[in-house]
């Protein structure tokens, strides 16, 4: 499907993150609607899942095809492996991975994926190390962000003895990928380690909590220190798992200069979002960093910063374009809808790996 | 610091003045503030008052310029303005 006015070659970009459950949706779904939506380059969009439940694997209207990938803990070599055999069938041009634990491959694969001629633009193994969640306190100090104190945690007797070091409930307990809960006490906080650690694996991380409003940046990295196309978000509605169901846009110069001198520390390359809290006296904290685009990116493209489309240019060399003033007080609200599929559309999936074409599969092969 | 404690630290009635002149204000009494994202309705009054404080920081002047508006005292255009300025600052503080 070519989703936007023709304008230098037609690409083919793939991008994973097709999972969209409504409690926590990825980011893949969203990010195709930013390239859907676009008016700068002529794409054809292909979706990468893991499991045949994602939704975005049969969403027609705006994926060309789509293909099942072996999960991240297969390795490296599967992921390459299914990947060229999808680029055999596809010609990818542009890979744009994310979720968070598929991206240290994507990183270490980046010349080998060169050459089978997709590229990526993506931090180095380094920065990708540095800003991840159990090392971002370094960064942070470099940057003059403050940041909570964080800690990894090996045993669940940990919080049965924390306080006596000086920590304080509530503390949040998180996976290295996935996952925060804020635990009350020591018995909600073992309940949570076990749960995180088999969920997500170790190092699970520990956090002081810090009561107060978050916030969201996106903006894409451009590799020597400079961030670009900032769109800030107040989450004004969340799901269970803490997750923006509404937000509205907004400035805030503080928040601003601060993930400007996390970028710039960085030399961040590539999408990012920055989660931070503005505690009780008005100052902020660093929660996270996030190596990719968030979920409610399709915000970007509703407040006039096509961070997707910006990233394309980019992977291609252009300069970055420039960006109009975000409209601020635009407001997201998401909703959830359900998407009928022929029986043969599941069955593409389940059994063959993928839906090649997907468009063009029709609803009556499915009764037939 | 928060906008509130800003604005008891100065001793001053109004919250300072970059925050009152970044809040957006609709004819329908929607303020939005930008910075914080927080947004909520004030009435013909509340609204007034905002307004004024955006270009003027002299309580006094204000009240009288109320009073002029709303056809009340001076003396009474100040207590709704001494009395709203403790709301915005819990609100937009």
């Amino acid at each position: 499907m070519n989703c936007s006015v023709p304008r230098g070659p037609l690409l083919t970009v793939a991008l994973t993150g097709m999972n969209a459950r409504a409690d926590n949706p990825g980011p893949g779904v969203a990010v195709a609607r930013c390239l859907a939506e676009q008016t700068r380059h002529q794409v054809r969009l292909i979706g990468l899942g893991y499991d045949a439940l994602e939704p975005g694997l049969y969403l027609d209207g705006l994926f060309d095809a789509t293909y099942l990938m072996p999960y991240p803990a297969a390795g490296e070599d599967a992921f390459l492996a299914r990947l060229a055999a999808v680029q055999a069938a596809e010609k990818i041009d542009v890979l744009i991975p994310c979720l968070d634990a598929e991206i240290p491959a994507c990183i270490a694969l980046q010349d080998r994926l060169a050459a089978m001629g997709i590229r990526t633009f993506l931090p180095d193994a380094a920065q990708f190390a540095l800003r991840a969640k159990d090392r971002l306190a370094e960064a942070a100090e470099a940057a003059g962000v403050a940041m909570p104190e964080t800690r990894r945690v090996s045993t669940p007797g940990f919080f049965q003895t924390c306080t006596r070091e000086g920590w304080r409930y509530p503390l949040v307990v998180k996976g290295v990928f996935y996952d925060a809960v804020v635990a009350y006490d020591a018995a909600q906080a073992v309940a949570a380690y076990h749960r995180i650690a088999a969920q997500w694996g170790h190092p699970v991380l520990v956090q002081q909590h810090v009561p107060g409003e978050k916030y969201n940046l996106t903006a894409l990295g451009d590799g020597t220190g400079a961030m670009l196309g900032a769109v800030m978000m107040k989450k004004r509605a969340v799901t269970d798992k803490g997750k923006a169901w509404a937000g509205v846009c907004i400035h805030d110069e503080v928040l601003l200069d601060a993930s400007t001198r996390l970028i710039a520390a960085l030399k961040w390359r590539g999408p990012f979002e920055v989660e931070g809290v503005r505690d009780r006296d008005g100052a902020y904290h660093l929660l996270e960093i996030n190596p990719r685009f968030p979920a409610w990116i399709y915000f970007s493209h509703g407040v006039g910063r096509n961070l997707p489309a910006a990233l394309l240019d980019l992977v291609l060399g252009h300069p970055a374009p420039s960006f109009p003033e975000p409209r601020l007080g635009s407001l997201f609200i998401r909703y959830a809808q359900e998407v009928v599929l022929p029986l043969s559309a599941f069955e593409a999936v389940v059994t063959g790996g993928g839906r090649p074409q997907a468009s063009e599969i029709q609803p009556e092969e499915a009764l037939s | 610091m928060t906008n509130r404690a800003r604005s008891e630290a100065s001793g001053e009635l109004l919250l300072p003045a970059d925050v009152l002149k970044r809040l957006a204000l609709s004819d329908s009494g929607f303020v939005f503030d930008p910075v914080t994202g927080d947004s909520f309705s004030a009435n013909a009054t509340a609204l007034s008052i905002i307004r004024h404080a955006q270009h003027e920081r002299d309580a006094r002047r204000i009240a009288e310029a109320l009073a002029q508006e709303f056809d009340v005292g001076t003396a009474e255009a100040e207590r709704e303005l001494i009395e709203f300025s403790g709301v915005l600052r819990r609100v937009v503080g």
